[in-house]
């Protein structure tokens, strides 16, 4: 007889699971952003299991920016035809019409077009009350105390001195018309887990997250594919780098790191090893200080 | 690989934000581009040294402060376990965090400066550590380096509070000596504690058994969601709030009282024999039965109280104090009924920790009240079941969050016999007093009879010296003036001012204002 407790994964998956049913139990209208990522990929899984046999009984929202890889709305459209789900794709397409690009704009105002206004104007025309999000509180400083259930108000704004405490696994899910609450299933996971669940789960995720060989701009000591027309600046040219995506984002704005990793076990041992955080490579978050604050306030994911 | 969660309280100072950015650090969670906007801001602010407690502290508001406003939550592993801190603030008026944050939690920290000993904060955070049920306390006597590591500082330290913890029945107490700034006891056992025979805090962390602290006994299995994906499938989901269910058990359903057999437990891993708490699964059952959301299954031999009307700690949380009789909006297991507080038994003084009359709970504040359902509620005890033992209350309006509750159990049945001092006193919420007031006027007794009232005292005021003593042996305030005031009785108070001003300080003197 076993002593009857839970590995650390089965843990956080009961409590995602049941976070999942919660929200679908007690909203009109939940939709969840599907980012195409690894977070996002975990989050899905989770949903096929909370409720099954039965369908994931709510779409799947991706804000396209029009600048995500090739590879990953490949991957996106196999993905989401073979699990059955149904898939709404989203795109600024008044702001692209006019130019908005992260070398015209720089990234805080295109991220505030293509991403923030974006999706709350998809929320608003779908009409959802509550959005599913893969954010994990380990990735950076405010999202540490951002509440599983995070209350936006009319303008799908953040407040974050003035959130609902939120004790045991008893969320308050009231809001009032026009306000949404966001979600946040994977809160207490850390990228390790996300890594190790998606090894013991065997789930399906981008190819970009493997290393192989790729054609990259080498900028000081950031990698930046040449996926997108980038302008290149004096001196720079493409070259060929065995490297991996750590996080996936837009191509202009996500950098690679150097790597071998090719198999999942490689990539969680070197996940073990490594000392630099994740983000780091995402050149959003560092667009000023407290930067990703400002945008979780604005009503980014 | 097991999951340790736990909250960390410290009075303002103590180091509670280096001790867990010690941790990370020692145990290399932290990840060296993060470490690098440390040193950075460390510079900044021209302190000597790398400034662990940066780690911590989260949003720009509160580095302009320099103080922590809410709960964060960390995470760090080691082989042996994977641990979530909630990192709640310390400072009193922030109880509310610190109660968010031991809800899920499996042990406590309580730090203490080892120079100061144990403060009414120390004294606070062991309270609702207890209060909120937490299985397992450690005492971090901190700072040892600012008191030269002397064992006798800790011994005072550690015998003061063991004093205390016994009172609020905590029985898994662990004290460790440390140094936080300087990585003493910490990750390893230090050689400058060489008296101190017990575990470093991580130690203690990654070996102290909490599979135990589950309830396995009473199956309490909350109906979240009716899965019918077709004609040929009806499963009830949720997740095992406590206890184990097996294929095969027959179950009751509440509140309908039916019972039937468990037919299969589902899951999209294949399906179980047996699923305990707190595995997310789906119950499918024999018999065609009408079940919905807010149900509950559990064994028909071990059923939970069945109560519209319980008693129950609450953490009061909300700007906007407690009123009796508004109508709230009550969140138990997987039910939102609607459900009042007809009446408030006392309030905790957080300073004394003893009892006293409230007519309103402010923010921050604890009190023991009487709570009524629209429906009766499937609970247990918060003792026996931190699942169905909890609840919370909101604002039918504002939709905030006002209060954590914990429920001691169904309403006190007048149990046989007389009625006691003691009835009295739990029902009215404080003690019988007589006062005297032989030099004071009608006008003047009046003043003070509304002075006590609304301190909380059901106070009774009259002129006839029998009246009054009435009044005390009934539970309540006599408070007697003019001549048959004049009685020497050296076991009766006495007030013999004649103007309120006067009097108001000599009730105050004496505690009673």
């Amino acid at each position: 007889m076993s002593d009857r407790t839970l590995t650390h994964l089965r843990a956080l998956e009961a409590e995602s699971i049941h976070i999942l049913r919660e929200v679908v139990a007690e909203f009109e209208k939940p939709v969840m952003l599907y980012s195409i990522g690894k977070d996002s990929s975990v989050m899905v899984r989770l949903a096929q299991k909370a409720f099954y046999p039965g369908k994931i009984p709510f779409p799947l929202l991706h804000i396209d920016t029009t600048y995500k890889f090739r590879e990953m709305i490949e991957f996106r459209d196999r993905f989401c035809a073979a699990i059955g789900a149904h898939l709404i794709v989203h795109t600024n397409t008044e702001a692209i019409g006019s130019g908005a690009n992260p070398f015209r704009l720089g990234t805080r105002k295109c991220c505030d077009l293509l991403k923030t206004r974006s999706l709350l104007d998809a929320l608003a025309e779908g009409g959802f009350d509550a959005a599913f999000g893969g954010a994990r509180r380990d990735e950076e400083k405010s999202r540490a105390k951002e509440r599983v259930y995070s209350f936006r108000d009319s303008f799908g704004q953040w407040d974050p001195k003035n959130q609902r405490p939120e004790l045991w696994n008893l969320y308050n899910s009231r809001i009032d018309k026009g306000e949404t609450i966001r979600i946040f299933p994977l809160s207490n996971w850390t990228e390790l887990d996300v890594w190790n669940y998606i090894h013991a789960e065997n789930i399906p995720i981008v190819p970009l997250y493997f290393a192989k060989p790729r054609s990259m701009v080498v900028r000081g000591d950031s990698l930046i594919p040449v996926e997108q027309e980038i302008p290149l600046l004096p001196g720079e040219h493409a070259q060929t780098v065995m490297c991996r995506m750590r996080s996936l984002g837009c191509s202009p704005c996500t950098g690679a790191i150097r790597s071998e990793a090719d198999t999942l076990p490689k990539i969680i041992d070197e996940m073990i090893a490594v000392r630099r955080s994740e983000r780091e490579n995402r050149v959003i978050d560092h667009d000023q200080d407290g930067s990703m604050e400002l945008k979780k306030r604005e009503g980014y994911f | 690989m097991e999951l340790l969660r736990f909250t960390t309280a410290g009075s303002v100072d103590d180091g509670k934000s280096t001790l867990i950015g010690r941790l990370l650090y020692d145990s290399k969670t932290v990840y060296e581009d993060q470490l690098a906007s440390v040193r950075k801001a460390t510079t900044n602010q021209t302190t000597k040294g790398l400034d662990l407690s940066l780690l911590t502290d989260g949003l720009r508001a509160e580095r302009e402060q320099g103080i922590t406003i809410d709960v964060a939550y960390r995470y760090f592993a080691t082989p042996r376990r994977k641990f979530i801190i909630a990192d709640t603030p310390g400072h009193e008026q922030y109880t509310r965090n610190m109660a968010t944050g031991a809800s899920t939690a499996d042990l406590a920290i309580v730090l203490i400066d080892a120079r100061y000993g144990v403060l009414a904060q120390s004294r606070l955070h062991a309270y609702i550590a207890a209060l909120l049920g937490i299985p397992h306390l450690v005492v971090a006597v901190n700072k040892m380096d600012l008191v030269d590591f002397r064992e006798l500082a800790f011994l005072g330290i550690r015998d003061q509070f063991a004093e205390f913890a016994r009172k609020l029945n905590l029985h898994e107490v662990q004290f460790i000596p440390l140094s936080a700034l300087e990585g003493d006891n910490v990750v390893k056992r230090s050689g400058r504690t060489p008296w101190y025979r017990g575990p470093s805090l991580l130690d203690h962390l990654e070996t102290v058994p909490i599979a135990r602290d589950r309830n396995l006994d009473d199956l309490r299995f909350p109906v979240q969601y009716v899965i019918r994906p077709n004609l040929d499938f009806r499963g009830f989901a949720g997740q095992v709030a406590s206890g184990v269910i097996r294929k095969g058990d027959t179950v009751q359903v509440l509140p309908s009282g039916k019972t039937s057999r468990v037919k299969s437990l589902v899951t999209y891993d294949g399906e179980l024999e047996e699923a305990f708490s707190p595995m997310s699964v789906t119950v499918c059952l024999e018999d065609e039965i009408d079940i919905s959301r807010g149900d509950m299954l559990a064994h028909p031999d071990n059923l939970p109280d069945s109560s519209r009307r319980f008693e129950a700690n609450l953490v009061w949380m909300s700007g906007k104090p407690l009123e009796p009789h508004r109508p709230l909006l009550l969140k138990h297991t997987t039910t939102v009924v609607q459900a009042r507080i007809p009446e408030i038994r006392h309030r905790m003084d957080v300073h004394s920790l003893t009892p006293v009359p409230a007519n309103q709970l402010h923010l921050n504040e604890i009190g023991f009240v009487l709570v009524e359902s629209q429906r009766p509620l499937f609970c247990d005890s918060y003792t026996r079941n931190r699942q169905t033992g909890s609840f919370i209350l909101i604002d039918p309006i504002s939709n905030d969050t006002l209060a954590a509750g914990m429920i001691s159990g169904p309403e006190a049945l007048t149990p046989a016999g007389p009625v006691t001092a003691e009835d009295r006193a739990a029902r009215i919420g404080h003690r019988p007093h007589l006062i005297l007031l032989p030099n004071a006027d009608a006008a003047t007794a009046q003043e003070v009879e509304r002075a006590l009232f609304d301190h909380g005292y059901l106070v009774y005021r009259t002129d006839d010296f029998g009246d009054g003593k009435a009044a005390a042996d009934a539970g309540l305030v006599g408070l007697v003036f003019g001549p048959e005031a004049r009685v020497s009785d050296s076991t009766i108070l006495s007030v013999t001012d004649s103007t309120s001003d006067e009097i108001f300080r000599a009730l105050h003197s004496v505690g009673l204002l």
